[in-house]
């Protein structure tokens, strides 16, 4: 970040480039990654030709595109069903995590009381718990799934919420205080708006978490309709075509869900977003 | 704000045998501030100038109660210190702007005035003001990253003034800019001063700074901190440009160096 300290200058105005420029820009960006991942893809369909992988081991890339087309009426609704879970879970536990964070913040006793204990499970493979939270819920009831996944986001966004809370410039508190300012000032004011961008990085990491536990935790048994029993189902009877075909709609959720995240925070502080671009 | 009518030539700052020590009964213990006495009247330039250590700074947070003094008194207005910052008497400008990423400039200048409970129109119109005052109305959508060190200082001053404190105290607010920008701020501020007539207490360890700024300098001491004597600028106001190469500025720049040097020779630890 260059500070021009120069007065008179009208200072870097035209810092933020026009929107148009913008978006060419971009897309240009864009480019390398398009160019790799279709050399990727031409690079997997020669390997399976030319080595003759048998196709139950890897399909080639236009098998599973063929396949994701017929398949795609089944895959895609036990997309969303999985989604629910991990929407849902990702939710509830970004609720809780936020409000647990609060409180410590606010207590501190709380906090020093908790917080080894949270950042100790917050390293743990929380995953392993699914076979009993599926006792506890039902095999197919998604609110087991769901716990699973609130979980493993309630972790990463409570410690970020609390660092955000309380990691906030002394000058700034200061401030506050020669204002004579009420402790929910002190909140509204400062600790909130300080937390937001270490709060966003605790969902954005969670968003992929969330997917990723929702599958996991399907593997250990669920509905029939879930993609991750759809998935581990698949490739038990070496239906590999169609086991691949649910793992792209499972991407293509998670990335949109990630895109989601990115696109809420740019609205909720866009001031963050373009600090950061400067600092790029 | 809330000040009681005082007598006549009754100061608006009264520093009463005020003493400070940091670690107090430990082994870290550290006098910062013995027996200070200072009166500061309303609508004085006050410069509080010394070597680091000297205790400029605690001193400024005493009078602002950041801090709570270890014996002695600070009254503002007849009133204690802590009495005074509740009724918003203070505006503080830190040697960091302490501006809010999150805000814009002109969201910033407002945050005292929302924290207050100002209404509305009432903000919006101070806001404009203030930002006129600092010549930086053009920039009130800005975010302060986006604006140079000297036009966030620039926005602190008039955050600070936005309340319309009776006091503004400063802690180096200029320390970190270029020297160029800073003979420029201080013009700045001498012309905000003289608009507004609030009283200022500015920590510096600038002699010429302090000079050409205040009516009073108040040269202090290190370990402990002490006051060894008061100043009198009487350079003509308004201060202009051409102050700085007065004769008579350079004598006084004389006068306070030499009385800094008289400690650093009875100082042995220099």
């Amino acid at each position: 970040m260059s500070r021009v300290a120069d007065l008179a200058a009208p200072v870097e105005a035209e810092l933020l480039p026009a929107a148009d420029r913008r978006w060419t820009e971009r897309l240009r960006r864009f480019v390398p990654a398009a160019i790799v991942f279709v050399l990727a893809l031409v690079l997997w369909e020669g390997v399976v030709a030319v080595f003759r992988i048998e196709g139950f081991l890897l399909p080639k890339p236009s098998v599973i595109a063929a396949t994701f087309t017929r398949e795609f009426s089944v895959v895609w609704p036990a997309g969303l069903f999985t989604m629910r879970e991990a929407v849902g879970g990702f939710g509830l536990g970004c609720v809780l995590g936020i409000l647990v964070a609060l409180a410590t913040a606010r207590w501190t006793v709380v906090s020093e009381g908790m917080l080894p204990f949270a950042i100790a499970v917050n390293s743990t493979p929380i995953v392993a718990l699914a076979p009993i939270m599926n006792q506890w819920f039902g095999i197919t009831n998604p609110l087991g799934k769901m716990s699973i996944v609130a979980v493993i986001v309630f972790f990463p966004v409570m410690i970020n919420t609390v660092r955000g809370l309380t990691q906030v410039d002394a000058g700034a508190l200061e401030l506050l205080r020669s204002y004579a300012a009420g402790a929910f000032a002190v909140l509204w004011k400062v600790r909130l708006p300080n937390a937001l961008p270490y709060m966003f990085s605790a969902f954005k990491v969670s968003s992929t978490l969330s997917v990723i536990g929702a599958i996991v935790s399907e593997y250990f048994g669920g509905s029939r309709e879930a993609l991750g029993v759809y998935i581990s189902q698949q490739a038990a009877l070496f239906h590999f075509a169609e086991a691949w075909s649910a793992i792209i709609i499972a991407c293509l959720m998670g990335i949109v869900f990630y895109g989601i995240i990115l696109l809420v925070e740019r609205l909720v502080m866009p001031w963050h977003v373009s600090l950061r671009a400067t600092e790029e | 704000m809330g000040a009681e009518p005082l007598p006549e030539n009754s100061p608006i700052i009264s520093i009463q045998g005020v003493s400070k020590i940091y670690n107090q009964g430990k082994d870290s213990r550290v006098s910062a501030l013995e027996d200070i006495h200072l009166d500061i009247h309303s609508g004085e330039f006050v410069s509080l100038l010394g070597p680091s250590g000297c205790g400029k700074s605690t001193l400024l947070r005493l009078i602002g109660d950041l801090l709570a003094p270890s014996s002695g008194a600070v009254l503002v207005n007849g009133k204690a210190a802590p009495q005074a910052r509740r009724d918003r008497d203070y505006g503080m400008v830190f040697q960091q702007a302490t501006l809010y990423d999150w805000r814009t400039v002109s969201k910033n200048v407002q945050l005292p005035l929302e924290v207050m409970n100002y209404p509305r129109e009432k903000r919006e119109a101070r806001v404009q003001e203030m930002l006129q005052l600092v010549q930086l109305e053009e920039f009130s959508r800005h975010y302060p990253w986006q604006l140079s060190g000297g036009m966030q200082q620039r926005v602190a001053i008039a955050r600070a003034l936005a309340f319309a404190p009776a006091i503004l105290l400063m802690d180096e607010p200029f320390g970190a800019l270029d020297e160029m920008t800073r003979e420029r701020m201080q013009m700045e501020l001498l012309h905000i001063w003289e608009q507004t007539k609030t009283t200022v207490v500015f920590v510096t360890h600038s002699i010429p700074e302090a000079v050409f700024l205040s009516s009073r300098v108040v040269v202090m001491s290190a370990r402990p901190g002490r006051i060894m004597d008061i100043i009198d600028v009487d350079l003509p106001r308004p201060r202009v440009f051409e102050t700085r190469e007065h004769p008579h500025f350079f004598e006084k720049i004389t006068e306070v160096r030499e009385c800094l040097r008289r400690e650093e020779v009875k100082g042995v630890n220099v």
